[in-house]
């Protein structure tokens, strides 16, 4: 045990190493563009330069006369098949070569394919588009930008939730404060770039693409080309980075699709770094007012939380975190407001934690701010505000561990040790401050398929089309069946990646360790049922043992009473060779439907605010110091310590390691993260690692994750709480209460930079 | 990426012949057809992004004189060979003792890869990261001479206050020079009419009205070595570099600082500015404000209020102005405080 694979506490699982891990540090992972394709072309994308308008005319005599070149797919070769569709597994309503509009920068006006990687780039950057541009809208304030209710136009985000009456609690609180914050534009930039490589076996198409939702995949894409979705397979065994920008397929897909089958041969496009920000999804920049109201004692009575959000013209993405925060504390009454504005931008998409992570970093901003207007501490402002039930739905919480958090991490932390006093604490030419915030992420489950196989010679071979994002999830679906088996973790091989396995949902929303682990613990309960049936029948090795008294270990099934029997002799007396058991999870509360869904490619969500007994989240604490130097005002942050409740940990390492990167990424998004838009053209300025800034290693110094043990068995039978995106939300508010503690100045607006501590 | 023709020549009058070859005495060397490359950590990633388009490059890594790839540190000075890789001077002891302003601005430079692929002679060179500059489908009057500046009314907020003109306000982003220029250094080309010396603070041009010309080098003269006169006080020296993150980021603001002190009493301070202007910049105005003077933060101030005297602010830099002031103060205190 060390720091990296933290000693199991209770309801906590081993911190196994990833099943994975010498693969990926050998280079012998596939990723999805290395898997190797015979006699494969290659496609690079032409993307439009302006953000509104027309594509006039497009030059491509340049293009064709580049050697090698096989073929350019462009307008009205798209014509034969479907737009995409905005929704559960399509990033945009726009299909780029459908018709000659521009709605965004960026936009893919061809593809080049030739015989090399070069001379498709080649012929890419000379195909000439001349255009009739139009003005773009580029944000909140330019003009054009249109703002409509967000309420109902997604069927993620249904209604603005209130309680009580905000008005006349605000208007009598003794406390209060109005305030405004704003986040703003990021693209998600995984180190393995976005890529797709097609081919077709008679009219049998397979894809290789990163992908969060295989089989959401298939079926969009079986519509867009019009297909029977049992021709599609799309495989994605590895996957570089994800967080949201692999969830939803992208235009390109049918693109290069439809390209491969005009060719007759395997076409594969990597999209260039820079034009990921354009042709990929990305979190919009939001804004919010928050107020506060409260007595003189630190409790809330007004809560309200608006929030506008950015997106395209033609799609209403919306990420709405105020069903989160109007969910946080005990807030009396509350009132909120989601607006879209729309504006000529690419359609936005899910960046881990979507909702979370904008909204929470203004409630937790304003929750500092309000503790500092109470002059009271700002864990203790929480303390005091710490719910029963949650306010809008009066419905109890089905665990929640929140002030356990602060607790373990203040004391990690060493907070008493903070002087409280603005600009207090020095060392030498550095202002050291300290500040801390909450973390919270709905926990919902989907239902979710998974095949086991346990074979005579003690092996077990899982197959689930769930999907290794980096999260960990082929090594803790591995555990689960080791554990309910009794078979080493080495025995047990993992298959994920794959819309021909069993399905599972959409890698999105931290539901996969929950749903994959549920489907693979009810499969292998099926297994035990059989294997127990064979060992107690009459004339088996354990007959008249009853099923309650027996396990699984070490290959054995042992009963109580310390009789055991060989899985193996087992299954010799049941005269087969293997146990497969193919198990469907479907979730409490779940409709006739949502098993017929999950196979559609269309999961259903269940959990977060949405069940009728509790609502369900988890919960973290974070604290953070800061160290800005008194002349130049750079900021850095030495230390910064999470505790974090999810419920059943089901691997120490993993867990660890997903809520360590959540931090870190909170770390970048308080002080460095930030796509750039040219207001006078919709543009965006710093398409590239070079001035798109994210923490490298000097940046993060001592970090310490705690994960405090809970148990909850009202989320789903796995009793697994989602943890991947819960690390980054909330650390960002955290690092501008420390900044506020160190210079007195209260940072709205996100990144935190030099320039705004230097006035 | 466009075909091109690879050259490797062993020795220095070869490489000269063939970009003499292919250039005329009108070719800027920016746009040249030939382009010499060392390190590559600069012009293959804007060969990928169709910034410069060579279609002949000259590869000046098999070239066989042994000064080329060695530092030498005598009571003279240093010369440094101009293929000397950025991680080996970073790393050598006696610069780091003798000249830490040199060490620190190559240590603080880049990563450490590219440290270990980029040479000395280019680094000098390197290119503007402007962004506008480096997408090709931005107006740009240096990639494109007359084509307009997307930056000026643009997202500027890394571009340059001091040294700007209307046509351009690029960023000069290395570290390395700075020192340089703050300790007087010379550079040694080679070229087709001969071998001559200039000195750094000569070796950049402003924009002016052409931000095309980036330098006073002829499309067919190597850099083959950079000379630091011996200054005997440049122990007494630093590079304080001010950025986003805590490494792998350009300057924001820097300031290579050296001082001979009699006391607290300046005898002689040598001062030059990253991050802020268009050209690695010397802060002459800033060095005689000090002269005479006792170091405190009331004449490191009045030094930075000189230094910024002529800067010009667009949109989104003018915090460089008031963070380029308080980089030099510091820098000049940190510089005063050190033991050596």
């Amino acid at each position: 045990m060390d720091t990296a694979a933290p000693r199991p506490k209770e309801n906590q699982g081993q911190p196994l190493p990833r099943v994975d891990a010498r693969l990926k540090v050998t280079g012998q992972a596939h990723y999805p563009a290395d898997l190797p394709t015979a006699n494969i072309a290659y496609g690079a994308l032409a993307t439009s330069s302006i953000a509104k308008g027309k594509v006039a005319k497009l030059n491509l005599d340049d293009a064709r006369a580049v050697p090698g070149l096989l073929d350019i797919v462009t307008y009205g070769d798209m014509d034969t098949v479907e737009k995409p569709k905005f929704g559960n597994s399509g990033a945009t309503s726009i299909g780029p070569l459908h018709d000659r509009t521009i709605f965004h920068d960026g936009q893919i006006i061809a593809l080049a394919v030739a015989e090399t990687f070069e001379a498709a780039e080649e012929a890419a950057q000379l195909i000439r588009a001349e255009y009739d541009a139009e003005t773009p809208t580029a944000s909140f304030d330019s003009p054009g930008a249109a703002t409509i209710p967000a309420a109902g136009k997604s069927p993620l985000f249904k209604e603005d939730v209130k309680a009580g009456d905000f008005d006349a609690a605000y208007r009598e609180a003794a406390v209060k404060i109005d305030v405004r914050y704003s986040t703003p534009t990021q693209h998600h930039n995984p180190i393995e770039l976005f890529s797709t490589t097609a081919f077709w076996e008679g009219d049998q198409l397979i894809v290789h693409e990163p992908s969060q939702n295989v089989t959401g995949w298939k079926v969009e894409l079986a519509r867009q080309l019009k297909i029977d979705p049992a021709k599609v397979r799309i495989v994605s065994p590895f996957i570089g980075g994800a967080f949201g920008s692999k969830g939803p397929m992208t235009p390109r897909t049918a693109i290069v699709a439809v390209a491969a089958r005009r060719l007759g041969r395997p076409v594969r496009c990597v999209t260039s770094r820079m034009q990921a920000f354009g042709t990929q999804t990305y979190r919009a920049e939001t804004r919010h007012r928050i107020r506060i109201g409260a007595g003189k004692d630190g409790r809330i009575t007004a809560f309200a939380h608006e929030g506008w959000e950015v997106t395209s013209r033609p799609d209403s993405y919306v990420v709405g975190g105020t069903s989160a925060t109007g969910r946080m504390y005990a807030y009396g009454s509350v009132l909120t407001h989601v607006s879209l504005v729309q504006a000529d931008r690419n359609t936005p998409g899910y960046m881990r934690s979507p909702p979370e992570t904008p909204y929470v970093y203004a409630l937790e901003n304003a929750m500092d701010e309000m503790a500092v207007a109470l002059g009271m501490d700002p864990v203790e402002f929480r303390r005091i505000n710490e719910p029963k039930t949650e306010p809008i739905g009066k419905k109890p919480f089905s665990s929640r561990s929140l002030i356990q958090c602060y607790d373990q991490a203040a004391e990690a932390f060493g907070w008493a040790k903070r002087d409280p006093k603005v600009g207090a604490m020095r060392d030498g030419d550095w202002l050291v401050g300290m500040g801390c915030a909450t973390a919270i992420y709905p926990t919902a489950v989907a239902p979710c398929a998974a095949r086991v196989r346990l074979t005579v010679d003690g092996d077990v071979r899982l197959q689930c089309g769930s999907h290794e994002i980096g999260t960990g999830v082929r090594t803790v679906a591995g555990q689960m069946a080791s554990e309910r088996l009794g078979v080493s973790i080495d025995r047990i091989s993992v298959e994920m990646g794959d819309s021909s396995l069993p399905p599972a949902p959409v890698s999105g929303g931290s539901i996969s360790t929950a749903s994959v682990c549920s489907a693979v613990l009810k499969a292998c309960d099926a297994i035990r049922a059989k294997l127990y049936a064979g060992a107690t029948a009459e004339g088996g090795p354990l007959a008249g043992s009853h099923n309650e008294e027996l396990d699984l270990a070490d290959g054995k099934i042992v009963a109580k009473g310390g009789a055991s029997a060989k899985v193996e002799d087992v299954l010799k007396t049941m005269q087969v060779g293997a146990i497969e058991e193919y198990a469907e999870f479907a979730p409490k509360g779940a409709t006739p439907e949502a098993l017929k869904k999950l196979y559609a490619g269309m999961p259903e969500f269940h959990g977060g605010e949405q069940d009728e007994d509790s609502v369900k989240y988890a919960f973290g604490a974070e604290f953070v110091e800061v160290r800005i130097n008194r002349y130049t005002r750079e900021i850095r942050v030495p230390r910064i310590v999470g505790a974090f409740a999810a419920g059943r940990i089901m691997n120490t390492r993993t867990a660890r390691s997903q809520l360590m990167g959540g931090m870190i990424w909170g770390i970048g998004q308080a002080l460095h993260e930030a796509t750039e838009v040219d207001s006078r053209y919709a543009r965006y300025v710093n398409r590239d690692l070079q001035d798109y800034l994210v923490p490298v290693n000097a940046d993060i110094k001592d970090l310490q994750v705690i994960l405090v043990p809970e148990v909850d068995h009202a989320v789903n039978p796995a009793g697994v709480k989602g943890l991947g995106e819960l690390g980054n939300v909330g650390t960002a508010a955290a690092v501008a209460s420390a900044v506020y503690h160190a210079t007195g100045k209260r940072i709205r607006d996100l990144p935190i930079r030099i320039e705004q501590l230097l006035a | 990426m466009r075909p091109f023709v690879y050259e490797q020549p062993t020795d220095i009058s070869a490489a000269v012949a063939i970009a003499s070859r292919f250039t005329t005495e009108d070719d800027q060397p920016t746009r040249a057809n030939v382009q010499f490359i060392a390190g590559g950590t600069n012009l293959a990633d804007y060969m990928k992004l169709g910034v410069a388009e060579p279609n002949r490059l000259v590869d000046l890594n098999r070239l066989k004189d042994p000064g080329l790839r060695q530092i030498r540190v005598t009571d003279d000075g240093i010369r440094f060979g101009a293929l000397v890789r950025m991680g080996e001077a970073a790393d050598h002891a006696e610069l780091k003792r003798g000249y830490p302003v040199i060490a620190d601005s190559l240590r603080l430079a880049a990563s450490g890869q590219i440290r270990n692929m980029a040479s000395l002679a280019g680094n000098v060179l390197q290119r503007t990261r402007c962004e506008y500059f480096r997408e090709t489908s931005w107006h740009c009057n240096k990639r494109v001479p007359g084509s307009g500046c997307a930056a000026m009314e643009g997202f500027n907020r890394q571009h340059a206050v001091l040294g700007g003109s209307d046509a351009c306000i690029a960023t000069y982003h290395g570290d390395f020079a700075q020192a340089l220029i703050a300790l007087d250094a010379v550079v040694r080309a080679e070229g087709s009419r001969g071998a001559r010396k200039i000195p750094l603070a000569k070796l950049h041009r402003q924009p002016r009205d052409t931000p095309e010309i980036e330098t006073d080098l002829a499309a067919d003269e190597i850099i083959t070595a950079i000379e630091v006169p011996a200054v005997p006080w440049a122990r007494r020296s630093l590079y304080l570099k001010i950025r986003d993150r805590e490494s792998y980021a350009f300057a924001l603001a820097s300031a290579a600082v050296a001082l001979d002190l009699d006391g607290d009493n300046v005898r002689e301070a040598r001062i030059a500015l990253g991050g802020v202007a268009t050209v690695p910049w010397r802060a002459k105005a800033a060095e005689e404000a000090l002269q005479g003077k006792t170091l405190d933060e009331v004449s490191a101030g009045a030094a930075a209020d000189a230094a910024f005297a002529g800067a010009e602010p667009r949109q989104h830099n003018a915090f460089k102005i008031e963070l380029g002031k308080r980089t030099l103060v510091r820098a000049l205190l940190e510089t005063r405080d050190m033991k050596v």
